[in-house]
């Protein structure tokens, strides 16, 4: 049972994958018109577009040209930039990993404080620290990225000047030297991802608690520690792997922003740039690379929700 | 018993308890009620809904509900005011002398931990017991609930045991840390007839054994009869009247107890359904369904592939109220959707008078559709509340007929007269009804169609006892002023009993007995009919000893409803089927006279011989339990 | 009858009459008025006020958007003799105040927009959905999701990239993505009203499909959907936003809250708050609708709040 419904998600994700491959692809392929035409330009004559048509393969019907594509893709060929004409893999190679220990270091903070500052604002709703993270997040959402980070700076870097307000990454850097180094695009993530997090988890939460079975328990004269962390927690904890899958999702478009905003060499920055000179082949390879990222957390958001589930466990 | 004598464990003192609404104004729930609970006493809390009985009853336990705080008064365990304890304090009484048990066991058991860590997760953290002796005692119990695989029901997870089961397994929890008073809240009106006999004999079972205080929360005066020793009766936070359980239901004092005791209805028996004068007679019956299988999933050789009726044939004739009656799962209010064509039949035919329906009801002629009317069951949720009772009301007689504007509200008063609510609520909204009333505009709405068939499902199940015999009342009213039929759909035996003129028994799907009231009623029984009938609680002490004689009970209450496409379906509850034919042979139709069918393997006189000897094993217990009363005189 | 039993029957008889008069339980419950708590009405203000500048916003303004009037960049408040400039001058020496009035009317009006088109696709696609089902249903649903399991910001970029930037074009693609979460949660609302027993009461009357919808479903899904057009001009304006902030969206010289905290940026090592007045503005108005929502579905019992992500 939990198997078969585990097996129907991975299913349903490489599914998702391949339509949104499909997406990526008339987008960037098929609705912007005639590359030919398009990198020609006013000197095109109909032999040089159609010998460039026909070195590009655009010759060739759509789904030829998309079998193609997504065969290379499949074999780590992402094609070649259109500025400098530099291999895309090379282009992303470091950079990838860049944005992996960023994301990384991230999650590893946001999580434990999400769910300890989550379930202490459950534990006591309507108290002044429940109402303060309650507002706080709530802004948090409310805000772009590149607020926070703005803020960040000004206070940070700006009036106190304990940190550097852009990213500073080299070579051979100590662990330490690297969190200090990344420190505002870490806060800056921190802050942004953990918002929704808290949120989700604290009325994860709240929603068990006002089951009958917790006021069974509160009948039955069970401490309250035990009620949160054996009876609540024990039935969160499939909503709250959701919300922590899916949360860390949102470090996608947070990342796009914070790289942008503190010069860090990562995929989301060569991405930005990548638009900024529409250079297709790149920003196709990108948006793949971060839409499989986002797949994967969704795709472990469910089965995390199937594996906790009891009834699923334990069929009759 | 005497209860001077014995010491009183819980003594409740002017107690009182307010709720507070958005403009902070405070609405009294419970008004001053005083009543005390003896040692190894039952104490019945009865009332419908509103009168603050599980309001009160929570208050033992010092506990209410989000919203309500207590405002006066004393709750005195063993002498110690549970109100004003201090909060370490209350949570050694909830668990450690006064245990709760919940109406639903399925909601209230924690779904993620196995059953036993929850029986015995509260005397254990009380210290009343080690894990050890906690396991044991839970094991003990078990036995003692009759819980089927007792060895190993405590490893389940909750969802994988029925619910009877559970209610059974709650009253462990409740039980194992030996506490001084349980509160027992409604543990068995969410169960169907056959199940909540069960649970009330093991409950007063353990009851007696352990000796244990009890406060039992009810609207089910009946249920009360078989296991209180103390009624207190309220009625909108307020005490009516309370005595003993032989004074309140022998001799009630209060005008608002009998009328509590007028809505239950009598046990069901012959003489008792409804008569319908011969102005209405015609040929053709008003709607009939003839060999008709339904089901849910895609059909195959017409069988659906999860049957859920199968071969019904039954018959409505002009203004004629047919009750069809049989536990949660039957098919009953399938069999409603089908004559209605919500859910299209897999086979078989539906016919109003001698035109055969469509299945589905896009096909059906809008005539047709006028003709029969479907009637839900929750008014709650049928009634649009973004509509006025108006535009409700209104909108059936502008579609079917063509009325409109003043004409139009003309009706729709005349319509609200009808079911006895003023024309004055034509421009309320649903919200500002209360349940019955929302009911009674629920069947306006199908009235207003002019139909020829109603199609009443569950009616009168959510509504309080009260409430709920007014409807009846008014039903049968308006099949005398409007010649319609009925078709009345109901788990409660007793309620069909009271006004139906021909009853349709189903089981698993399939028609097992069906005829004029009275006949049905009368011997000879199926034998499912004659479980059912003796299910049905009576409002009278020491039935529930009297009716665990019947061997019905012994086979029938400890086994399942099995769904069977070959064979009789009530083969393995059945305390008289025959091995090897009613297994694996369809019974055949027995027809009786005045087209009383009893669908069995058994012979017409079998049967009644059946019932014979039931009545004579009954009559030597009854003679026994006299004696032994006289004893203890 | 001896004296007290007879008194019982007398208090019986009170409780009879009571209860024939009412019928059965008294009266019916209060209507519920919407009532906002102190912080809704705040926030309710600030969004007025902020609408209302996007309206008037260019007549009141005291420099126009493009003018380079101030006397150097990133200077705080002073006077020439232009006039004043209340919260200082940005990176070419424009008043950041009047940019951030001007900015009021690009930002919110694009993402109004936006919003209505997602609405106007979302409703019409979801309804029909939840109302047809079948193939119907399926097709759009797959797609949908398809859609949803792209992070938004990925989408605008893929696109900006494909067909490049215009205000036209951000309307459509925000449109187009945000329609996917409506169409979402339009989908779930028709269902759960389709299943209701009052639809199902109609269905057997031999009610058509458009009254129905028109009479059944859409007032009922009137309220909900309402409170969640605020929480998606919420996301639309982040969006927006998050799109100029990355040069993508507005193109400059025109004032768009987003752009301006880009154009700023640099500016705060100089200690000039150019590129936080922008900021604060988006911010202000966002939290503001965020909390109106709050109060509405916390006092609608906040069941539609577990639906939204």
């Amino acid at each position: 049972m939990m198997l078969q419904m585990t097996l129907r998600r991975i299913w349903v994700g490489v599914a998702t994958m391949f339509v949104v491959s499909v997406i990526v692809f008339i987008m960037t392929s098929i609705l912007p018109g005639d590359v030919a035409q398009i990198v020609l330009g006013q000197s095109a004559t109909p032999e040089t577009l159609a010998a460039l048509r026909a070195e590009l393969g655009l010759d060739m019907p759509a789904y030829l040209r998309y079998l193609e594509w997504l065969g290379d893709m499949l074999t780590g060929d992402l094609g070649t930039s259109k500025a400098g004409g530099a291999a895309i893999s090379d282009l992303i190679g470091g950079r990838f990993g860049n944005t992996m220990v960023l994301a990384g270091l991230v999650a590893g903070i946001s999580i434990p404080i999400s769910i300890l500052l989550g379930l202490w604002a459950a534990m006591h709703p309507g108290s002044w620290l429940d109402r303060t993270v309650t507002f706080g997040t709530l802004a948090t959402i409310s805000v772009p990225e590149f607020f926070v980070a703005t803020l960040m700076v000004l206070i940070l870097a700006v009036n106190l000047q304990w940190l550097p307000s852009t990213a500073l990454l080299r070579d051979e850097m100590t662990f330490f030297e690297l969190l200090g180094g990344l420190a505002m695009p870490i806060i800056t993530l921190v802050i942004v991802v953990s918002a929704q997090m808290i949120r989700m988890t604290r009325a994860g939460i709240l929603n068990v608690m006002n089951s009958p079975y917790i006021e069974m328990a509160i009948l039955k004269g069970i401490p309250r520690g035990r009620i949160i962390l054996r009876h609540a927690l024990f039935n969160a904890i499939g909503p709250i792997v959701n919300v922590i899958a899916l949360n860390l999702a949102y470090l996608v478009s947070g990342v796009v922003i914070v790289e942008t905003i503190f010069s860090y060499p990562g995929l989301a920055k060569l991405m930005i740039d990548g638009v900024q000179t529409r250079d297709l082949p790149l920003v196709q390879a990108c948006a793949m690379i971060f839409c499989g990222a986002y797949v994967i957390l969704i795709l472990i958001a469910d089965i995390g929700s199937i594996v906790s589930n009891p009834r699923l466990r334990h069929p009759k | 018993m005497n209860e001077q004598n014995l010491e009183k464990l819980l003594e409740v003192k002017d107690l009182r308890i307010s709720a507070y609404n958005d403009e902070k104004q405070e609405i009294q729930i419970v008004k001053g009620v005083t009543f005390d609970i003896h040692k190894g006493q039952v104490v019945a809390l009865i009332g419908e809904s509103g009168s603050g009985k599980t309001t009160i009853s929570l208050a033992s336990l010092s506990y209410t509900k989000p919203g309500l705080e207590f405002t006066g008064g004393q709750v005195l365990l063993n002498g110690e005011d549970v109100l004003t304890a201090a909060p370490l304090r209350q949570r050694q009484i909830r668990g450690a002398n006064v245990a709760y048990l919940a109406q639903s066991a399925a909601a209230t058991f924690n779904p993620a931990i196995t059953i036993n860590e929850q029986v015995t997760e509260s005397a254990v953290l009380h210290g009343i017991l080690s894990q050890e002796q906690a396991n044991e005692r839970a094991l003990e119990l078990y036995h003692a609930l009759e819980l089927p695989n007792p060895d190993r029901i405590g490893y389940r997870y909750p969802h994988q045991v029925s619910g009877g089961q559970l209610q059974r397994l709650m009253a462990a929890m409740a039980l194992c840390g030996n506490p001084d008073l349980m509160v027992l809240d409604e543990p068995t009106t969410a169960l169907d007839v056959t199940t909540q006999i069960e649970v009330l004999k093991a409950f007063k079972k353990v009851i007696r054994e352990e000796n244990s205080a009890a406060i039992y929360v009810t609207h089910d005066l009946a249920v009360v009869a078989q296991i209180a020793d103390h009624i207190v009766v309220l009625y909108s936070g307020e005490i009516m009247e309370q005595g003993s359980a032989d004074k309140i239901i022998n001799h009630p004092g209060h005008a608002y107890t009998r009328r509590l005791m007028d809505a239950v209805r009598p046990k069901p028996a012959a003489g008792m359904g409804g008569t319908v004068g011969a102005e209405f007679d015609r040929d053709v019956p008003a709607l009939s369904v003839e060999q008709m299988t339904a089901g849910y999933g895609g059909i195959v050789n017409g069988e659906p592939a999860i049957p859920i009726l199968r071969d019904v044939s039954v018959e409505v004739n002009n203004a004629h109220v047919v009750g069809v009656i049989g536990e949660s799962g039957c098919g009953k209010s399938t069999l409603a959707r089908v004559m209605a064509g919500i859910l299209p039949q897999a086979s078989g035919k539906v016919k109003l008078e001698d035109e055969e329906l469509q299945g589905s009801l896009n096909d059906r002629k809008l005539e047709e559709l006028q003709k029969i009317q479907f009637v839900f069951q929750m008014a709650d949720t049928a009634l649009n509340p973004k509509q006025t009772v108006g535009q409700i009301l209104g909108r059936p007689l502008e579609f079917y007929r063509g009325i409109k504007g003043k004409e139009k509200r003309a009706k729709v008063a005349e319509i609200l007269q009808m079911v006895e609510l003023p024309p004055e609520f034509a421009s309320r909204y649903p919200m500002e009804l209360s349940g019955g009333q929302k009911q009674r505009v629920n069947m306006a709405r199908s009235l207003a169609a002019d139909p020829e068939v109603l199609l009443c499902d569950e009616v009168t199940s959510a509504l309080d006892s009260i409430v709920g015999a007014n409807v009846i009342k008014l039903l049968t009213n308006l099949r005398d002023k409007t010649g319609a039929s009925f078709v009345f759909i109901s788990h409660d035996l007793s309620t069909v009993a009271s006004f139906a003129d021909e009853i349709v028994v189903l089981y698993a799907g399939r028609v097992v007995e069906q005829g004029p009231t009275d006949e049905v009623l009368e011997p000879p029984f199926h034998p499912y009919t004659r479980l059912l009938i003796s299910s049905v609680p009576e409002l009278r002490i020491g039935w529930l000893e009297d009716t665990m004689q019947k061997r019905e009970m012994a086979v029938g209450i400890a086994r399942g409803v099995e769904i069977t496409a070959v064979g009789c379906p009530f083969y393995n509850r059945c305390p008289m089927g025959i091995d090897a034919t009613c297994d694996k042979e369809h019974p055949p139709i027995r027809e009786l006279e005045n087209g009383h069918q009893i669908t069995c393997h058994r012979t017409v006189e079998e049967l009644t011989e059946a019932e014979r000897e039931t009545q004579q094993i009954l009559r030597g217990y009854e003679k026994l339990v006299d004696e032994s009363m006289k004893v203890v005189v | 009858m001896n004296e007290p039993e007879k008194q019982n029957v007398e208090a019986g008889q009170e409780v009879l009459d009571k209860l024939d008069k009412f019928d059965e339980l008294p009266d019916a419950p209060p209507k519920r008025k919407l009532k906002l708590s102190w912080t809704g009405k705040i926030a309710t203000m600030i969004v007025v006020f902020w609408m209302v500048i996007a309206i008037i916003g260019p007549f009141i303004a005291p420099f126009h958007e493009m003018d380079m009037d101030g006397d150097d960049s990133f200077l705080n408040a002073h006077s020439n003799e232009y006039g004043t400039f209340y919260l200082g001058t940005d990176y070419l020496g424009r008043d950041t105040f009047s940019r951030v009035i001007w900015g009021a009317r690009m930002t919110i009006g694009i993402s109004l927009a936006a919003t209505f088109l997602a609405y106007v696709i979302g409703i019409t696609l979801g309804i029909a959905a939840a109302v047809k089902g079948g193939w119907v249903d399926m097709a759009v649903s797959r797609v949908n999701d398809a859609i949803l399991a792209l992070p938004s910001i990925m989408l605008g970029l893929i696109a900006i990239a494909a067909f490049g930037s215009s205000i036209p074009i951000l309307v459509i693609i925000a449109g187009i993505i945000y329609a996917s979460s409506v169409f979402r949660i339009a989908r779930a609302l028709g269902l759960d009203i389709m299943v209701q027993d009052f639809v199902e009461a109609a269905k057997v009357r031999g009610e058509g499909l458009w009254w129905i919808i028109k009479s059944e479903v859409l007032p009922n899904a009137a309220m909900p959907l309402a409170t969640d057009f605020g929480l998606r001009l919420v996301f639309v304006v982040l969006f927006i936003s998050s799109l100029s902030f990355l040069g993508l969206g507005v193109q400059p010289p025109q004032a768009d809250w987003g752009s301006m905290v880009r154009e700023n940026l640099a500016g705060l090592t100089y200690n000039s708050w150019a590129a936080v007045w922008p900021a604060f503005a988006i911010a202000s108005f966002t939290i503001a609708i965020n909390l109106i929502v709050d109060d509405i579905s916390a006092k609608s019992g906040g069941s539609l709040a577990k639906k939204m992500v």
